[in-house]
Order: structure tokens, then C-alpha cells, then sequence
């Protein structure tokens, strides 16, 4: 028991705090690199912009000829497109940069360093880079929503917003968890990034309530490959249409989900064979 | 005593590879039916390392000499047999291990891109738990010794390969590791940035007590460092011994030239009981067994009236180069 204290407290806070630190050089090494190329910057800004007025534009088209999609109507399914404008910027800003990055580390056999480093190797791959014009998509994405609060005339409390973000937390765990586990497989198979652009597709489904899809698709989205949970949940907890068992669901699934790629990438790393000299 | 810090003893190691038949059949076969075949390229290794030892790994290209040193430190996991180092079980990869050793690949690197070489040392620093002013204080002393100062603040980008490498030395020594792999590390260097490579290696090797493995294909470094040599050839250690044993077992003459006064003196000299290699007009050429050379030119210089001596050894590359081909 003393082992164990020691190991939680002494250690377990030196490692938080040896974490933390590590992970302000990863953010201030990638802001570094990302000033390098200001015209890069910009035109990365641009394209967010840009990007959330397509995905709004083809929305009011879908609504142009219909007042409810699912049973969901413009003004909610809004709060839909501000979840999935955040969890965009999310992948835009750790998914994106550090996952894309696996095929290179292992193609190149870089990730020697990276396994030689006394740090956790999942840490690093995913942490490593941080694309900062994605920060500015997850800034739009929270406009949105706010928007949405005065659209739908949503009353907040203190419960509501604890459920938004703890559904945001699982919504972005499912997420990321897909994208590692996609990833991981380039060990075996080296190139495999198309996997995670398939992904990134579907993805763009899940800017559209769950219920507007048909029955078989809904299964398929809910188990196989997780995407209308990653939406609509947050947004039926935001509307409080969200019934407690949806909730606990996606808590289990995320958690499944972050647990499986934990183990799958250490399983993964047996097989690593490194690149030849 | 001085303890062995590296054990290896009856190391296997194999690897699935799929091969592919030229042209567009093979290239349609090789999609939808892929053959792999196991080839082993790891061939019962055993070896002990002391600690402080610099060791030279020789061997051909696909000899598999990255691939023990890739063992060695963690990277890759046996097919069977056992291994110690710094009394670690490598591949399970323990922090406690990782903060003793250091890999440094010629071919490939760790620096950042794009942003000076100084930020990619901090954050190695943080990651070996090492506070900010000790950082700086290693840096300092580390870029003292390799020479580098200015370069620290450019991107990485902009330096010469010389610089970078000293960058990546540097990188790679902040924690201070007490065993160095080194892969190559003067690959593509100019003769005096591999001059200096070797010199601070040397030095470091003298001043910090580290061990040191190294794999180089330019014999001066392993002549200039390595006093040890491990022989790879397919797979299986050839040789495991002191270098001058080596270059005498495989190069056991010397080439003597000596030009005399007159053709008399070279007449004499054929009397001698010696190989004669070459004359030409009052120039002879003698080979010399090396065990009896110093006796045998003793006598030489004794006897004869010369004008002018010249001894030759094959290069050091012809001979290691039969090592590289012969597997006994």
C-alpha cells in the first residue's frame, strides 16, 4: 500500500507536472514553426471561415424546402453543425497535425526516437503538434452555439453545462480513439492514411441529427463507426432532449473506445520493425 | 574489476519480408497474393561489453549490424535469447533504462525542422526530467566541447550537415547517457567535420567513462576510436577481438622498399632470405613477415649502405574489406 501511495502521489505528480511541462514545448515549438510561414497562417484561417459558411449555406439548403429533418428543425440543428464546427477544430488542431504524422514516423523510422525518449510514446504521437488556426475553428464553433442558445432560447444551468462538456470530453475521446486506432495500423500495413480521410468523410455525417437517417445507417453510425454519437448527443443534452441512458452509453463507449487504442497501439509496438538504414 | 555493462548471449532475430516479382504481373500478384518469407538476420550473437569500452561493429550492408545495435537499445524485440544492458532487459523499454542510453542515427534525425536546434534541447531536457539551469549548464559545456555556438539559434534547416550533426550529438548527450549507440554517425560528412566527430567522441568516451557502439563504414573512425571490433557477416559474428590482432591476422606483411647506393648492394640484398616482391633498377621490394620485421630491417640497416627506405602496409580499407566478404 505504501509502494502504491507512493507511486500515485510522489511519482504520479512528478509525472503531471513533467507532462505539463513537456507538453507547453510541444505548443510553443509548433507556434514557432506555424509563425514561420505566415502567408500559410492566414490562408489556414481563411479556409475555416470559409468552411463553416459552406457547411451553414448547405444546411439552409436542406432546410429550404422542409421545416424538419428527423424531427429536428433549422434553429437545433444549428447547434448540430456548432458541435461538429468545434470537434473539427479539435481534429484540425491536435488530430490532424500529429495522426497524419504516424506514417511518417514509421516510414522514415523516426519513431526510434520516439520509443527511446522515458516518455509515453501515445503522448507524444498525439501531442506533439498543434495546428493553432484549428483553435480559431473551435472559437467559431462556440460563436455558433452561443448563437444557437439565443435562437432556440435555451435557459443554461450549472447541470446542463457540466453534461455539455462532459459529452464534449467523450465526444472528442470516441474521436480521437478512431483516429489512433486507424493510425496504429500503420505498423502493420505502412500506409494507411486514406483510412483516416474515409473517416474524416464520415465525419462530415455527423453534422446532420442521427435521426434523419435511416434505420440501418443509424446502427451502422451508432456502433460500427461512432460518428452520430460524437454530434448529437451534446447537442440533445444542449436542447435537454437527451434521456440519461444516451448519456451513459456514450460515457461507456468513449471510455471503450480510449481503452482499446490504449492497448491496441502497446500490442501494436511488438510488431514495430523499424526502418532499415 | 571492471563489470560487464552489456551481455548478450544466443540473440536470433528474424523478419517477415515480402518480395515482388518485377513488371505489372508481379506488381497485380504482389497486391492480391503477397508472399512473405522469414529471413533470419540475426544469427545466435553472443557478446559482453565492459563498461567504458568503445566497440566497432563491422560488417557489409545487410550484415545486421543496425539490427543488433536496434536490440541493444530497446527497439526491437529478439525472436529469442537473453540480454542485459545496464542490467535492463532492453525491450521492455523502462524509463529508468531509456535515461541511460542514447541512439544516434547518421541517416535519420530528431531535431526540429524548422526551429532552432536550442528548442529541440530544452524540450529533450524536460522530457529526462532535467531543470532548466542544469539545461542550460549542460548545454553550454556540451556546445564547448563540440564547438558550436551560433548555429544553436538557426533553424535547423539552415545548417550544414556538419553543424546539424553536432546539433543531433548534442540533442542526444543532454541527458548524459552512459552507453552511446551510434549508427553511422559521420555518414556524409566532410573530413573534418568526421575528424571532429571522432576527436569529441573520444574525449567524451575519456571524460564521462560512457560506452560507446559504434557502426561506421569509414575504418578511420573505428581505427581512431576502437580498440575492440565485432566482425558481422550474415547474420553471425565473425570476429570478436582487439583491432591490431585482426589487421595483423588478415594483413600478416609489410611491403619494404629500399633504393641502394649501387647495384651491388641490391645483388647482396637478393641474397638474402627474403620475399622478393619487385626490383627495379637500385630499388628492391621486400615482404616482410611482421612478427620478423623489426629484426630483418635491423639487419638491413646494419648491413647495407642504403639511400633511402620506404615501408608500405595495404590500406586499412583492402584489409577490413576482406573481412566484410569472407565469412572466416
Amino acid at each position: 500500500m505504501e509502494i502504491w501511495n507512493k507511486k500515485v502521489y510522489c511519482y504520479g505528480f512528478m509525472n503531471i507536472k513533467k507532462y505539463l511541462q513537456v507538453y507547453s514545448y510541444f505548443n510553443y515549438s509548433s507556434f514557432s514553426i506555424e509563425l514561420e510561414y505566415k502567408i500559410n497562417l492566414f490562408i489556414d484561417l481563411l479556409t475555416s471561415i470559409l468552411g463553416l459558411i459552406g457547411s451553414v449555406f448547405l444546411l439552409s439548403i436542406f432546410f429550404s424546402n422542409t421545416d424538419k429533418i428527423g424531427g429536428w428543425d433549422f434553429n437545433q440543428a444549428l447547434i448540430i453543425q456548432g458541435i461538429y464546427t468545434i470537434l473539427n477544430g479539435v481534429t484540425n488542431t491536435w488530430f490532424n497535425p500529429n495522426l497524419k504524422e504516424i506514417v511518417k514516423y514509421i516510414r522514415e523510422g523516426t519513431l526510434d526516437y520516439v520509443l527511446l525518449k522515458p516518455i509515453d510514446s501515445q503522448f507524444w504521437i498525439s501531442f506533439k503538434r498543434i495546428s493553432p488556426t484549428g483553435l480559431i475553428e473551435i472559437l467559431l464553433g462556440f460563436f455558433v452555439l452561443s448563437y444557437c442558445f439565443y435562437l432556440n432560447n435555451i435557459s443554461f444551468t450549472i447541470w446542463s453545462l457540466n453534461l455539455l462538456i462532459i459529452t464534449l470530453i467523450c465526444s472528442i475521446s470516441i474521436l480521437y480513439s478512431l483516429w489512433f486506432l486507424i493510425s496504429t495500423t500503420t505498423i502493420w500495413f505502412v500506409k494507411t492514411w486514406n483510412a483516416t480521410e474515409v473517416l474524416r468523410s464520415f465525419l462530415y455525417m455527423g453534422r446532420f441529427p442521427m435521426d434523419s437517417f435511416s434505420f440501418s445507417l443509424r446502427i451502422f453510425f451508432s456502433t460500427v463507426i461512432p460518428i452520430t454519437f460524437i454530434t448529437t448527443i451534446p447537442s440533445e443534452v444542449l436542447l435537454g432532449l437527451s434521456p440519461a441512458w444516451k448519456i451513459i452509453l456514450e460515457i461507456l463507449v468513449s471510455m471503450t473506445f480510449l481503452i482499446f487504442s490504449r492497448r491496441f497501439w502497446k500490442y501494436a509496438l511488438k510488431f514495430y520493425t523499424s526502418a532499415s538504414s | 574489476m571492471v563489470t560487464n555493462i552489456i551481455e548478450v548471449k544466443d540473440i536470433n532475430k528474424s523478419f517477415s519480408i515480402s518480395s515482388k516479382r518485377p513488371g505489372i504481373q508481379g506488381t497485380i500478384k504482389h497486391f492480391f497474393n503477397r508472399k512473405t518469407i522469414e529471413k533470419k538476420v540475426v544469427k545466435n550473437i553472443n557478446f559482453e561489453i565492459k563498461k567504458g569500452e568503445i566497440v566497432g561493429f563491422l560488417g557489409a550492408n545487410g550484415a545486421g549490424k543496425t539490427t543488433i545495435l536496434k536490440i541493444l537499445c530497446g527497439l526491437l524485440y529478439p525472436s529469442n535469447g537473453y540480454i542485459s544492458v545496464a542490467g535492463s532487459l532492453p525491450f521492455e523499454r523502462e524509463a529508468s533504462f531509456l535515461k541511460k542510453i542514447t541512439l544516434i542515427m547518421g541517416q535519420k534525425q530528431q531535431l526540429i525542422w524548422d526551429i532552432p536546434p536550442i528548442d529541440s534541447f530544452y524540450l529533450n531536457a524536460s522530457i529526462y526530467g532535467i531543470e532548466k539551469k542544469e539545461a542550460i549548464r549542460r548545454i553550454k559545456e556540451l556546445s564547448e566541447m563540440l564547438e558550436i555556438d551560433s548555429e544553436l539559434y538557426l533553424p535547423v534547416r539552415k545548417l550544414s550537415l556538419g553543424q546539424r550533426m553536432k546539433a543531433e550529438l548534442l540533442a542526444a548527450l543532454i541527458h548524459r547517457p552512459s552507453i552511446l549507440f551510434l549508427d553511422e554517425p559521420t555518414l556524409g560528412l566532410d573530413i573534418n567535420a568526421q575528424a571532429n566527430l571522432r576527436k569529441f567522441l573520444k574525449i567524451y568516451n575519456k571524460q564521462t567513462g560512457a560506452t560507446i557502439l559504434l557502426t561506421s563504414h569509414y575504418m578511420k573512425d573505428i581505427t581512431y576510436l576502437c580498440k575492440r571490433v565485432i566482425c558481422i557477416h550474415e547474420g553471425y559474428i565473425t570476429y570478436d577481438g582487439k583491432l591490431e590482432k585482426l589487421l595483423t591476422k588478415l594483413s600478416p606483411n609489410k611491403d619494404v622498399s629500399i633504393i641502394c647506393k649501387s647495384i651491388k648492394d641490391i645483388e647482396n640484398l637478393k641474397k638474402l632470405n627474403l620475399e622478393i616482391k619487385n626490383i627495379n633498377d637500385n630499388q628492391i621490394t621486400f615482404t616482410i613477415n611482421k612478427l620478423d620485421f623489426k629484426n630483418t630491417l635491423k639487419e638491413i640497416l646494419n648491413k647495407f649502405d642504403i639511400e633511402d627506405l620506404q615501408i608500405t602496409e595495404p590500406p586499412i580499407d583492402e584489409v577490413i574489406g576482406k573481412v566484410l566478404i569472407n565469412k572466416k
